[in-house]
């Protein structure tokens, strides 16, 4: 089961977390810290994958994001680093070529849409048409309010 | 896309976010946020209703400036409030930030269990969703309470859309495996086992994951699975690469789900049925076949896919470990990886072909891989990758590649980075005294990994080359050579004087007939080093100066001038001091005879374990090492009979399951045991260790069973032992007690009138406790009102170490007094014991109720006999603030009833308190005045005894 997955930049700031496990705000903290600091010391040819305390790391770049994952000692690192790029595609499907600015501005949408494929730390769904499916219907449900108007609302 | 996917409008949010980004130092950020916190406060303070889109808004402005990482404590309840909205945006909002946000604060907890409840009964397959979304990110007990029954009916309902059954499944995995106590196992579960033929690949992935966890608590009730998980992944490797549409993923079909069954399976041995066994060898065939087709692709994604089911399916073979074919098949493919240029892989192979070593059926095969995993440990630039071909090389080590191995670690230690050298050096130890066929092997390897890498040789290991040393009397003269020439070395580490201090001291006359070697050069070479030397390392030498005046009288002047020097003698060390003074008067006045008794050269050491693969499993978890335990393993005797002059060197070897000591084991017992520490003799009293007991899991050592009669008299508590109590009557967590020498951590749970407590006792000084053993007794009458059962806890706590002890507890009916909990050890051979209030009091027992005004009313006049109300009128010890007070209140285990006293300034609670012979409702009322600093606290409930006593409990809390 994966424990919680991060999502960072180059500069080491925090773009997304998601924890499947309960932890103290302050050990969250300690966590990130530590390892954002542990995964960007890295260099690029280095093997994807590191031993962390009693959990295994999966992390990769893209452009100046870095995905990291903590997953338990018998999860498969492999389809981990695949649960990541299908996790990118969906973003990139989803936003259109995505970039870590739609990130940090549709921090919200980004939750969703991990939500739809990942939950309680298992793949829930790995068919891409199906979890953009789930997002778009949600998006259709929006309140007509701005499209009646049409007018930004502050 | 639909136009409004991005942002949703919100573009106030935007422009926040953008102000962020747009701020040039911390300080500017922070002077931003508090503005806008500032404003959201006053928004949702306002007189005016805020609608639903600016409340959205606003909560998603925090969730941002919460994941910023700053700390945000107010907006739950507007988060709380969009959950009842009905415009989908605003309730995923409100959901998104509960799920982030929220820790089980039971208030709020509850009112979101509300909204969560109306969406899970809407019907809605989208509501539904979130809220099962929610659940599950949440997790928590409370609200395991409130799902966990419905949650099975909705994953197995015939009309649950696929979406939901889906959310539906890991969201029951998350409560189970938060707590399995609160899913109710039943029908469902043997229809669950059927989702695994489901149409819908997307149930299926998803249920796997549940049906797993299942398995793995329960596997005779899934057994089922396995035939339809074998079916289901042989559909799967045989279909075309574009069977499968969408759960096709480059080119490799339905990878996570074949990865997920595959580690079903993983929870059973093989299947006996012989057509299923087939079905599955066949799959497993095929996966292996698919590995040597040329690629479909080239993306990476492709190979990571393909591979990661090739993975899984190795590890399944491994488990299975019955099919020497294809451990073989396995072995040769992971041997491709070994130079695949993908670091990833060769990582992946080292890692997988550690396990396959250990196979009797792939050892062999593994082998041959020798020379690429030298390679690997030279070359490769990744440190991760060096340290997995290091495990291979310890794993794949036998008698035949032993030196091979040990010299190429050897030579890698040189190089190798900092934080893997410790572990290195405890591998290269162990292989060389396991696979050592001449010790002078043995010698000669130890003392180089103390020359190359000094500093990371711990005690353990080079209490065992002593250890050996002492026992072969073959190797003894070698090793006194070879030490006197390593301590010729201008600088040599502090680990080499005490080894050759030690060697020298022993055996030092079995190279004295060599004039370069003659005692006064010895005792000169060990002498000058001595002023460099560490107290203990010197005090060592001390020893072994006095066992020269034995081994060689010609030294004794030069020895007593030493000793007699003032820097011995009034050395502000106390040990030093004392050695100097008892070993001068002790050759001063004993005779030869007596002498010659008291240093003899020591016995040879029981055979035990070595403390080395106990470290090393230590520091790897355990199993780390099994590869290495061959099961000829005898127990080794209860305890440590060194009591002999030198320190023993043996006292921190914690027993486990030993490493097989070449010869050793057929080396006859030691012939006659030395006399006990006790026996008086003068140096025995200052150096004896006191030594212990035997491995705690085989049963009592004579040392225990000498210890437990004394838990009858628990000895009185400590003075502090009541305001310890004290701290925990509101709260479960803490630090119960902490001194120089031990910290007593707490954590509990209570449910009805049973109770889990967990116990950590850290040892907080660098010497190993001894006889360690905590023991709960029930003074007087507690014995027949309260059931404390104990699991015992090893004998040994290392320093810096931390262990464990879990209590079951159980209420019988009411009771007044506490159980205590006596800790007795020994430190540095001085016995310690403690006595302490262990922190179960009545109202740990507490289950809130609520009730309405009027029903509240109606039992407090019920209650209305003098004896039944307990009243205490007391001084404020803590500032009267509300927020505390209640959660105090709440931590003693009441409801708090709102609305229920005509001053809102009082509280009033109600509670039952649960034990297993009778329950006993309890009505509380605390009125606080603030101008007098004063409480009045009124208990009624329907016995006296635990009216009175829940309110003295209580009282002290304010």
């Amino acid at each position: 089961m994966m424990q919680f997955m991060l999502l960072f930049s180059r500069q080491g700031k925090l773009r997304l977390q998601k924890w499947y496990v309960p932890l103290s705000d302050k050990e969250k903290k300690k966590i990130t810290r530590e390892l954002v600091q542990t995964v960007l010391a890295r260099k690029p040819k280095m093997c994807s994958f590191l031993e962390w305390r009693d959990l295994k790391i999966v992390y990769k770049r893209y452009a100046s994001l870095y995905f990291c994952c903590a997953i338990e000692d018998q999860d498969n690192e492999l389809i981990t680093l695949e649960i990541i790029h299908r996790y990118v595609e969906l973003l990139d499907k989803y936003f259109g070529s995505v970039c870590e600015l739609d990130i940090i501005f549709n921090f919200e949408k980004a939750y969703f849409i991990l939500d739809e494929f990942l939950l309680g730390g298992e793949v829930q769904e790995t068919s891409k048409k199906n979890v953009l499916k789930a997002i778009e219907q949600a998006d259709l449900l929006q309140e007509p309010r701005h499209e009646y108007f049409n007018v930004p609302v502050y | 896309m639909p136009a409004v996917s991005k942002g949703d409008g919100m573009r106030g949010l935007a422009v926040f976010i953008s102000d962020i980004r747009n701020c040039k130092s911390k300080e500017a950020e922070i002077k931003r946020i508090n503005k806008e916190l500032a404003n959201i406060r006053s928004k949702f303070k306002g007189d005016k209703a805020l609608d639903g889109y600016s409340k959205k808004k606003y909560v998603c402005k925090l969730l941002f400036i919460f994941l910023l990482g700053h700390d945000i404590d107010f907006g739950h309840m507007e988060a709380v409030n969009l959950l009842s909205s009905n415009k989908y945006t605003e309730k995923q909002i409100g959901y998104l930030f509960i799920s982030v946000l929220v820790n089980s604060t039971s208030e709020l907890i509850r009112l979101i269990n509300n909204g969560v409840k109306n969406d899970l009964t809407s019907r809605n397959p989208t509501f539904m969703c979130l809220a099962l979304h929610c659940i599950a990110n949440v997790g928590s007990r409370e609200m395991g309470e409130a799902f966990a029954a419905d949650i099975p009916r909705i994953l197995v309902a015939g009309d649950s859309m696929d979406s939901v059954k889906q959310s539906a499944a890991l969201c029951l995995l998350r409560l189970y495996k938060a707590s399995p106590d609160l899913v109710p196992m039943g029908e469902w579960t043997a229809r669950v086992v059927h989702l695994l033929n489901d149409q819908h690949m997307g149930v299926v992935t998803a249920a796997v994951s549940l049906i797993t966890c299942l398995c793995k608590k329960n596997p005779e009730d899934f057994k089922t699975c396995v035939s339809l998980a074998v079916s289901r992944l042989s559909r799967i490797v045989s279909s075309a690469s574009t069977d499968l549409q969408d759960y096709t993923y480059y080119f490799v079909p339905a990878p996570w789900l074949s990865v997920k069954l595959l580690r079903l399976l993983q929870c059973y041995a093989p299947p006996e049925d012989a057509a299923v066994k087939g079905r599955l060898v066949e799959c497993l065939e095929t996966v292996l076949n698919k590995a040597q087709e040329p690629p479909k692709s080239k993306k990476v994604q492709h190979s990571n896919a393909k591979n990661a089911v090739l993975f899984e399916t190795i590890s399944l073979i491994i488990h299975y470990d019955s099919e020497p074919n294809l451990l073989v098949r396995a072995c040769n493919q992971l041997g491709q990886f070994l130079q695949h240029r993908e670091t990833n892989l060769r990582y992946l192979a080292l890692e997988s072909m550690c396990t396959l070593a250990s196979s009797e059926f792939s050892h062999e095969a593994v082998k041959t891989h020798i020379d690429t995993v030298i390679n690997a440990l030279k070359t490769e630039r990744d440190v991760s990758v060096r340290q997995r071909a290091a495990d291979l090389l310890y794993a794949m080590c036998d008698r035949s590649n032993a030196k091979q191995i040990v010299s190429e670690m050897l030579r890698y230690l040189e190089t190798a980075d900092y934080a893997i050298r410790e572990e290195i050096v405890l591998k290269v130890a162990i292989l060389a005294e396991k696979y050592a066929v001449d010790y002078s092997w043995y010698v000669d390897t130890i003392l180089n990994l103390i020359r190359i890498a000094g500093d990371y040789v711990s005690e353990e290991v080079w209490y065992r080359v002593l250890q050996i040393v002492t026992n072969r009397d073959d190797v003894q003269g070698y090793a006194a050579k070879t030490v006197f020439e390593a301590l010729q070395a201008p600088a040599c580490h502090e680990n080499m004087v005490k080894v050759g201090g030690y060697i020298l001291g022993e055996f030092g006359n079995l190279i004295a007939g060599d004039p370069r070697s003659s005692p006064p050069v010895q005792f000169s070479l060990l002498h000058s080093k001595f002023h460099l030397c560490s107290v203990a390392t010197r005090a060592l030498l001390l020893s072994t100066y006095i066992k020269f005046i034995n081994l060689f009288p010609e030294t004794k002047a030069t020895i007593q001038a030493v000793l007699r020097a003032g820097s011995q003698l009034r050395n502000a060390d106390v040990e030093l001091q004392q050695r100097a003074v008892e070993y001068l008067t002790l050759s001063s006045i004993a005779s030869t005879d007596v002498l010659a008794t008291v240093l003899e050269e020591m016995p040879p050491f029981p055979e035990r374990e070595s403390s080395i693969l106990a470290k090393l499993k230590r520091k790897k978890g355990p199993g780390a090492a099994s590869t290495l335990d061959d099961g000829r393993r005898e127990p080794g005797p209860g305890g440590d009979v060194n009591g002999g002059v030198e320190p023993a060197p043996s006292t921190g070897s914690t027993p486990s399951p030993s490493a097989d000591l070449l010869g050793l084991r057929a080396a006859p017992p030691p012939a006659a045991p030395p006399a006990p520490p006790s026996a008086g003799s003068l140096l025995v009293d200052v150096f004896s260790d006191s030594p212990t007991g035997g491995p705690p899991s085989l049963g009592p050592s004579p040392e225990e069973a000498f210890l437990s009669p004394a838990a009858e008299d628990p000895g009185i508590p400590i003075p502090e032992a009541d305001e310890l109590l004290h701290k925990f009557v509101c709260k479960n967590s803490g630090v119960l007690f902490e001194n120089a020498l031990l910290q007593i951590g707490v954590k509990s749970e209570f449910r009805q009138n049973l109770g889990r407590m967990y116990l950590f006792y850290g040892n907080k000084t660098s010497v190993q406790f001894q006889n360690f053993c905590p023991t709960v007794t029930h003074p007087g009458d507690l014995q027949s009102q309260l059931v404390v059962q104990t699991k015992r806890v090893p004998g040994q706590v290392d320093g810096g170490a931390q262990v464990q002890q879990v209590l079951n507890i159980e209420c019988l009916r009411d009771f007044l007094t506490p159980p205590l909990l006596t800790v007795r050890f020994r430190y540095g051979g001085a016995p310690q014991a403690l006595t302490l209030k262990l922190p179960v009091t009545i109202n740990k027992f507490f289950q809130p109720t609520e009730m309405a005004a009027q029903a509240f009313f109606q039992r407090w006049k019920q209650l209305s006999l003098p004896q039944q109300e307990a009243q205490k009128i007391f001084q404020a010890n803590h500032p009267m603030d509300s927020e505390v007070t209640k959660a105090k209140l709440l931590g003693f285990g009441s409801a708090l009833l709102d609305n229920v006293d005509p001053n809102p300034e009082n509280y009033v609670g109600a509670g039952i308190v649960q034990t297993k012979a009778l329950q006993v409702g309890c009505l509380l009322r605390l009125e606080p005045n603030a101008q007098a600093q004063m409480y009045r606290l009124t208990l009624r409930t329907s016995k006296e005894s635990v009216s009175r006593h829940l309110c003295e409990l209580l009282a002290e809390q304010f």
